[in-house]
C-alpha cells in the first residue's frame, strides 16, 4: 500500500527530494556531515529517476497534478520517454560526480563554504530536474532560474579570480536567456491564455496567421540557443568550464547544456510542433548551419587551446554541434541521433572533466605544459582520459561511435549526405586536439608538476571509471540507449502531424 | 535626533503592518513576498539608523541563515504533509476535515513560510553587503 | 500594410523602448554595475509585458466582492511577482559578485579587468 503510494508520487518526488534537502543542508552545516547527506539525496534521486524510466514501459507518460488541481488550471508535471531519458542523465551524473567531489571539493574550497556548495549543487540538481519534469511552462523558467543562478554561485567559488568574472558574464547571458524565455511563455499566454505547454499547443493559431506567435517563437529559440550554448552564442561557455572547481565543471558540462536541448526540443516540438518549426519556419536550415560551424569553428580553435580544461569546452560547443544536427533533420532519425548524443556526450564528457579534475588535484595545473609526461605518475587517470577521448573522437567500441554512426545514418536517410560527410571531417579534428593532449602526456619527459603528482585518490579514480566503463559499456551494447532514443523521437515528432 | 525618534515610532507600525500584510493575504491583497519585504525593510531600517551593528544585534546573521532554510521546510513539508495524507503534493483539501478550512490552513502555511524566508533573505543581503569588512 | 496606432498599444511600445534600452545597456558600458543596472531594465520591460496582459478594461482588483462583475485577471501579476523574485536574487547575486570582483581585481571596468588578466 505504501508502496504504491509512493511510486505514484515519483513524478514529484524527483524534483522535490533535492529542494527539500538542500535547505536541511544549511543546518547541517558542518562539511563531512553535509557532503554524506547531499549524497543520499542524489543517489536517492537517481533510484526515483531509474523507477520512473521503468514506470514508464508500461505507461505512455506520466502525468501528476500539483496540489489535486486538473490541468491546464493547475501546474501538471508530464515525463515521456524524452524527459525520462534526460531525467536519468542528469540525476545520474550528479549522484556519480557526488562521491567524487568530496576530495575534490576539500582541495578546492575552504572548509567554511563545503556546506553552501553542497547546498547550491543540490539546488542546481533539483532545478535541472524541475525543468525537466514540469509541464507547465513557466514552472519551466522557475526552475531555469533556480538551477542557473545556483550554478553562478558554484562557479564564483572557484580558486581563480577569473571564475568570478567567469561566472558573472554567465550571469548576464544567462539571465537574458531566460528573460527572453520568459518574453516567450508571455506572447504565448497572450495568445492562448494558457501556460500548460500540452494545452498551449492545441490552441495556437494556424501557422502564418498571427505575428505574435512569430515574436514568441523567436524568443524562445534564442533563450534556448543561450542556455544551450549553440554557436555562436557560446561565448559564455569556455570561461565557465575552465575556470569552476572540477566537480562544478564535470557536472554542469554533462547536465546543463543538455537540458538546454531538452528546453529546445520542448518547444519545438511539444508547443510549436515540427509543422510550425520546421515547414512554416526555416529553423532547420538554420540549426544546421549554425551546427556545422559549431562542430568545425570549435574543434579547430580547441586544436590550438594550450589550457586542457578549455579545450575540452570548446569541445562541447562542438558536440552540441552534433546533437543540434541531429535534431535540425528533423527526421525521426536524426532526432534520435541527437538524444543519443546526448545521452553519450553526457557520459565522456562527464569522465573527461573527472579526470582532468584529478589531474588538478595532484598536478595543480590542467595547462598542456604542466601534464608532460604525466601519464608516468598517474596511469589509471591518463588511461581514462584517453578513453574518454577515443569516444570523443567516434572509434568503434565507444559510444561516441554509436553517436556518429547513427547521425550518418540519418543524414543518409534524410537526403542530406553531404552533413554525414562532414560529420566524419569534423571528427578528424577531434583526432587532432585529443592526440595534442596524449602526445604530451605519454611521450615527453615529465614536467615538474607531473613529476611530483602521483595517482588520484579512489574516491576521485572509481567515479571516473565509472562513467567511462559506461561509455565503453554503451558503446558496445546500445541497444538500451537507441532503442529509447527512438521511441522519444517517435513520440515527439508523432505528438503534432 | 529626528530620525531616531521618528525611526523609533516608525518601526512597529511597520512591523505590524507586515503582519497584516502576512496575515490578510488569503482575503485581500497581499501574501508571503510583500510581507516578508516589509517586515525586513523594518529591520533593515533600524540598522540604518542605529548601525548594523545593533541590527546584528536584534537579529543575529546565524539566526537568519537558520530562518531562511526554516521558511522553505515549512512550505515543503505543508506540501509533504498533503502527500502523506493521502494526496497529491500541496494538495491542501486533506488538511482538515473541511476542505475549505484545509485550503485555508494550507495558504497559511505556505505563505507563512515563504514570508519568513523572503524577509531572512532580504536581511541576509543587506547584512552581506553592509556588513563586509575591507 | 498600415500600422494601427491603438492607444491601447502604448504600454506594449513602452515594453519594447524599455526592453532594448535595456539590452544596450547591457552590451555598451563596460561598468560591471551598470551592466547590472541595464539587466534590470531590461527585466523590468517584461514586468511591464505581463501586468499589461493582465488588465481588463474596467476591471478592478481580483476580490470578491458584491455587485462587481468584471475583474483583472490575476494570474499574469502572480507570475510577474515570481519574476520579480528572481530579477532581485539575480541582482543581488550579480551585485556580489561585483563586490567580489572589486576586491580580487581592484576595478569593476571590464577593459581594466581584462587588461590584468591578459597581463598574467
Amino acid at each position: 500500500m505504501i508502496f504504491q503510494s509512493i511510486t505514484q508520487h515519483l513524478p514529484i518526488l524527483q524534483v522535490v527530494l533535492p529542494l527539500i534537502a538542500a535547505p536541511l543542508c544549511v543546518l547541517l552545516r558542518r562539511p563531512a556531515l553535509s557532503w554524506l547527506f547531499a549524497l543520499a539525496v542524489t543517489w536517492a534521486s537517481f533510484a526515483i529517476s531509474i523507477a520512473l524510466f521503468i514506470q514508464l514501459e508500461h505507461v505512455g507518460t506520466i502525468v501528476y497534478e500539483l496540489g489535486g488541481w486538473p490541468a491546464p488550471w493547475g501546474i501538471e508535471y508530464r515525463i515521456g520517454t524524452t524527459s525520462a531519458i534526460v531525467l536519468v542523465v542528469v540525476s545520474g551524473i550528479g549522484s556519480v560526480v557526488m562521491p567524487f567531489a568530496k576530495a575534490s571539493v576539500t582541495a578546492e574550497i575552504e572548509p567554511a563554504r563545503h556546506y553552501l556548495f553542497y547546498t547550491c549543487y543540490l539546488l542546481c540538481l533539483c532545478g535541472l530536474l524541475g525543468v525537466v519534469a514540469t509541464g507547465d511552462a513557466f514552472n519551466l523558467f522557475v526552475f531555469l532560474e533556480i538551477s542557473s543562478l545556483s550554478s553562478y554561485v558554484l562557479i564564483g567559488m572557484g580558486r581563480d579570480r577569473r571564475a568570478l568574472t567567469a561566472a558573472f558574464q554567465y550571469l548576464i547571458v544567462g539571465t537574458i536567456g531566460a528573460t527572453s524565455i520568459v518574453i516567450g511563455i508571455g506572447l504565448l499566454y497572450l495568445v492562448t491564455g494558457s501556460l500548460n505547454m500540452a494545452d498551449i499547443a492545441t490552441r495556437l493559431p494556424e501557422p502564418g496567421t498571427n505575428r505574435t506567435v512569430l515574436v514568441a517563437f523567436a524568443f524562445l529559440g534564442l533563450g534556448a540557443a543561450l542556455k544551450l550554448a549553440l554557436f555562436p552564442l557560446h561565448v559564455w561557455l569556455p570561461n565557465v568550464y575552465t575556470y569552476a572547481p572540477s566537480a562544478v565543471t564535470a557536472f554542469l558540462a554533462a547536465t546543463a547544456t543538455k537540458v538546454g536541448v531538452y528546453i529546445l526540443l520542448r518547444f519545438i516540438f511539444t508547443v510549436f510542433g515540427a509543422g510550425f518549426a520546421f515547414t512554416a519556419m526555416p529553423l532547420d536550415t538554420m540549426l544546421m548551419a549554425l551546427a556545422v560551424a559549431a562542430m568545425f569553428a570549435a574543434s579547430a580553435i580547441a586544436i590550438f587551446e594550450n589550457n586542457v580544461k578549455r579545450m575540452l569546452a570548446y569541445s562541447s560547443v562542438a558536440q552540441i554541434g552534433y546533437m543540434v544536427l541531429g535534431i535540425g533533420f528533423a527526421t525521426v532519425g536524426g532526432v534520435a541521433a541527437g538524444l543519443i548524443h546526448l545521452f553519450n556526450h553526457a557520459l565522456m564528457k562527464g569522465g573527461l572533466f573527472m579526470a582532468l579534475g584529478c589531474i588538478f588535484l595532484r598536478a595543480g595545473s590542467v595547462r598542456r605544459e604542466a601534464m608532460a609526461g604525466i601519464a608516468r605518475t598517474m596511469p589509471w587517470t591518463m588511461a581514462a582520459f584517453v578513453l574518454g577521448g577515443l569516444s570523443l573522437i567516434g572509434v568503434p567500441l565507444t559510444v561516441g561511435f554509436i553517436s556518429k554512426l547513427y547521425l550518418i545514418r540519418a543524414a543518409f536517410e534524410a537526403g542530406l549526405w553531404p552533413f554525414g560527410v562532414l560529420v566524419v571531417l569534423s571528427s578528424l579534428l577531434a583526432v587532432a586536439y585529443v592526440w595534442r593532449v596524449v602526445e604530451t602526456a605519454y611521450f615527453r619527459e615529465p614536467s615538474t608538476e607531473a613529476a611530483r603528482a602521483t595517482e588520484a585518490p579512489l574516491s576521485m579514480l572509481l567515479p571516473t571509471w565509472v562513467l567511462i566503463g559506461a561509455c565503453v559499456y554503451f558503446g558496445i551494447d546500445a541497444e538500451l540507449t537507441v532503442d529509447t532514443a527512438f521511441r522519444a523521437a517517435t513520440s515527439l515528432l508523432g505528438a503534432q502531424p | 535626533m529626528v530620525l531616531r525618534v521618528l525611526g523609533k515610532m516608525m518601526i512597529p507600525f511597520i512591523m505590524l503592518f507586515a503582519l497584516y500584510v502576512q496575515f490578510h493575504g488569503d482575503y485581500g491583497p497581499g501574501g508571503g513576498f510583500q510581507a516578508g519585504v516589509i517586515f525586513a525593510a523594518a529591520i533593515i531600517l533600524y540598522g540604518l539608523i542605529f548601525g548594523i551593528h545593533n541590527a546584528m544585534r536584534v537579529v543575529p546573521p546565524d539566526v537568519v541563515r537558520v530562518l531562511i532554510a526554516a521558511g522553505v521546510l515549512l512550505y515543503a513539508s505543508t506540501g509533504v504533509a498533503g502527500l502523506i495524507l493521502g494526496a497529491n503534493f500541496l494538495d491542501y483539501d486533506v488538511l482538515a476535515k473541511d476542505p475549505i478550512e484545509g485550503q485555508h490552513i494550507g495558504i497559511l502555511l505556505i505563505e507563512f513560510g515563504v514570508g519568513t524566508t523572503v524577509a531572512a533573505v532580504m536581511i541576509t543581503i543587506y547584512f552581506a553587503f553592509a556588513g563586509r569588512q575591507r | 500594410m498600415t500600422i494601427e496606432i491603438h492607444p491601447g498599444l502604448y504600454n506594449y511600445a513602452i515594453v519594447v523602448m524599455l526592453m532594448m534600452a535595456g539590452l544596450y545597456i547591457v552590451i555598451t558600458r563596460g561598468n560591471l554595475v551598470k551592466k547590472i543596472v541595464g539587466l534590470n531594465v531590461f527585466q523590468a520591460s517584461v514586468f511591464v509585458l505581463y501586468i499589461t496582459m493582465g488588465k481588463i478594461v474596467g476591471g478592478t482588483a481580483p476580490i470578491l466582492e458584491a455587485g462587481i462583475e468584471v475583474y483583472s485577471n490575476p494570474l499574469p501579476h502572480v507570475l510577474i511577482l515570481t519574476a520579480i523574485v528572481v530579477g532581485v536574487a539575480t541582482t543581488a547575486l550579480g551585485l556580489a559578485l561585483v563586490v567580489r570582483i572589486r576586491e580580487a581585481y581592484g576595478t569593476i571596468e571590464e577593459d581594466e579587468i581584462q587588461r590584468q588578466d591578459e597581463a598574467l
